[in-house]
């Protein structure tokens, strides 16, 4: 129980995870914590280790930049190549390889690309470079999207011209039914993103218990959080229930954020379908500008070569995605495929599974391994 | 990325714009508050930060215990507040 001392509160974290001891009996129990935050959090404090053998957490694919495909970073490079574009991007999308490298090496050949924190950010840089053209390269769940929607918004009010976005928001329930629908995995309950059921609340996810009949708990991003929503899900399936479960209930409210939907809908509208990483074409599970918007459509304003890409063949991060395989199972994992020499996409970001298990989760397993030799378990 | 950072509201700078400036572990910047504009938050009030952006106003309980958590990501957490002290927006 070393880990648990690191704990905000290890008394509750003990009682935590007697309870789910207790709840799990000897049954086997695989929970898919579907958000990147949440994998981050679980490698981060070794939580795989302090529940017990029973209870088994997968990775899934809420990690928005591990799900874009070498396609789009190669459209994305290409934008940033064309003459007076400024392109701009969150810093974690800048080092995901495409088939001819990554915006950070566009940038060193050259290319103006930058990174920004802000959509609005790259709104100013519009304003103030009136010569250029500047390029905002989007992505993420609907926890970002309604960023970018205010942007173009306010893109609009201000009359700028010479701004466009390159849009690649996903939608977080397609996945998790995709996830549902294959043969690949036999889960028991799904731990539900926290910061995306700030906009979209907890109503969504209802299909889950509904029409697949697994319980699922929206949960935060504390340890303890993670620890109560699996005790949450345990205590379900003890009870014979299953539910959609708020543990979050201090930050996402049921219905969401009610303007946010509102800004989505206004400027966005789903696209029939859109490829994701590992995961292939899933309909209607990503948005476009509406046609209102079609001035600020890098797809619209420019020919963007937009060639599908297939993965590399040694990357495993469809699998990975999926949770049908654990970071470290991937061939390449820690050998040629490093934080700093990613070969896929979820080596990159923090809320990757392989870079979280790779900064991480090694750490704790060879500590765990040594704890369970000395018997001090 | 999809990290949410605790701020707390200093000033609502332009309400029309829906522009504030909120302090987030010190340093302060401008954000927008539009989508939380069926409950705009006021000076002293806690939100989570996302992008720029008010995701949702949280208490300060909270506030402070996720503040704590997220300093302890370490590395992913200064990049977000060197990226946050980048940031200006219009
Ligand atoms: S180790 Fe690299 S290639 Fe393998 S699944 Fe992870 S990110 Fe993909």
């Amino acid at each position: 129980m070393r880990f648990v001392d690191e704990f905000r509160d290890p008394a509750a974290a003990r009682s935590l995870i007697a309870a789910i001891e207790d709840m799990a009996g000897s049954e086997h129990h695989k929970f898919m914590e579907v958000c990147g935050g949440h994998t981050h959090t679980i490698y981060r404090h070794g939580l795989e280790h302090v529940l017990p053998e029973s209870v088994e957490l997968v990775h899934g694919p809420g990690c928005p930049v591990c799900v874009i495909p070498m396609g789009r970073i190669d459209d994305a490079i290409w934008l940033a190549e064309q003459p007076d574009v400024i392109f701009t991007s969150f810093g974690d999308m800048m080092r995901v390889p495409g088939s001819k490298g990554s915006l950070l090496d566009a940038k060193a050949r050259g290319a103006d690309v930058r990174f920004v924190y802000s959509p609005l950010d790259s709104l100013r840089l519009a304003v103030d470079n009136p010569d250029k053209k500047v390029v905002f390269f989007a992505v993420g769940f609907e926890t970002t999207a309604p960023s970018t929607a205010v942007t173009l918004v306010r893109a609009r009010e201000l009359g700028v011209t010479n701004f466009s976005v390159f849009c690649n928001h996903v939608t977080i329930v397609p996945p998790i039914k995709a996830i549902l629908d294959s043969p690949d995995l036999r889960l028991s309950g799904f731990l539900g993103p926290g910061h995306v059921s700030t906009v979209v609340g907890i109503r969504p996810y209802r299909f889950v218990p509904e029409t697949f009949g697994k319980p699922l708990v929206v949960a935060g991003f504390e340890p303890l959080d993670v620890l109560a929503a699996v005790a949450m899900l345990l205590r379900q399936i003890r009870e014979g229930r299953c539910e959609v479960e708020n543990q979050y209930s201090r930050v996402v409210r049921p219905e969401g954020n009610p303007a946010a939907l509102a800004l989505l809908g206004q400027v966005f509208e789903l696209r029939p379908h859109f490829e994701w990483r590992g995961l292939g074409f899933i309909s209607q599970s990503a948005l476009r500008m509406r046609a209102e918007f079609a001035g600020f459509d890098a797809e619209q304003i420019y020919e963007m070569p937009g060639v599908r890409v297939a993965d590399p063949k040694a990357c495993q991060c469809g699998e990975v995605l999926k949770g049908v395989l654990k970071p470290w199972e991937c061939k390449v994992f820690g050998t040629a495929c490093t934080p700093e020499t990613p070969i896929g996409t979820c080596m990159v970001s923090a809320e990757g599974a392989c870079a979280a298990y790779y900064n991480f989760g090694r750490m704790h397993r060879e500590a765990a391994q040594l704890v369970g030799q000395s018997g001090l378990r | 990325m999809c990290l949410g950072i605790p701020g707390q509201i200093v000033d609502i700078v332009d309400a029309d714009n829906h522009l504030a400036t909120v302090d987030v572990s010190g340093v302060q910047r401008t954000i927008s508050v539009r989508l939380l504009e069926k409950d705009p938050p006021q000076p002293m009030d806690w939100v989570l930060v996302h992008v720029g952006f008010a995701m949702a106003k949280i208490d300060e309980t909270e506030a402070l215990l996720t503040l704590a958590a997220v300093e302890r990501l370490g590395e992913a957490y200064r990049e977000e507040i060197e990226a946050f002290d980048s940031s200006s927006i219009v």
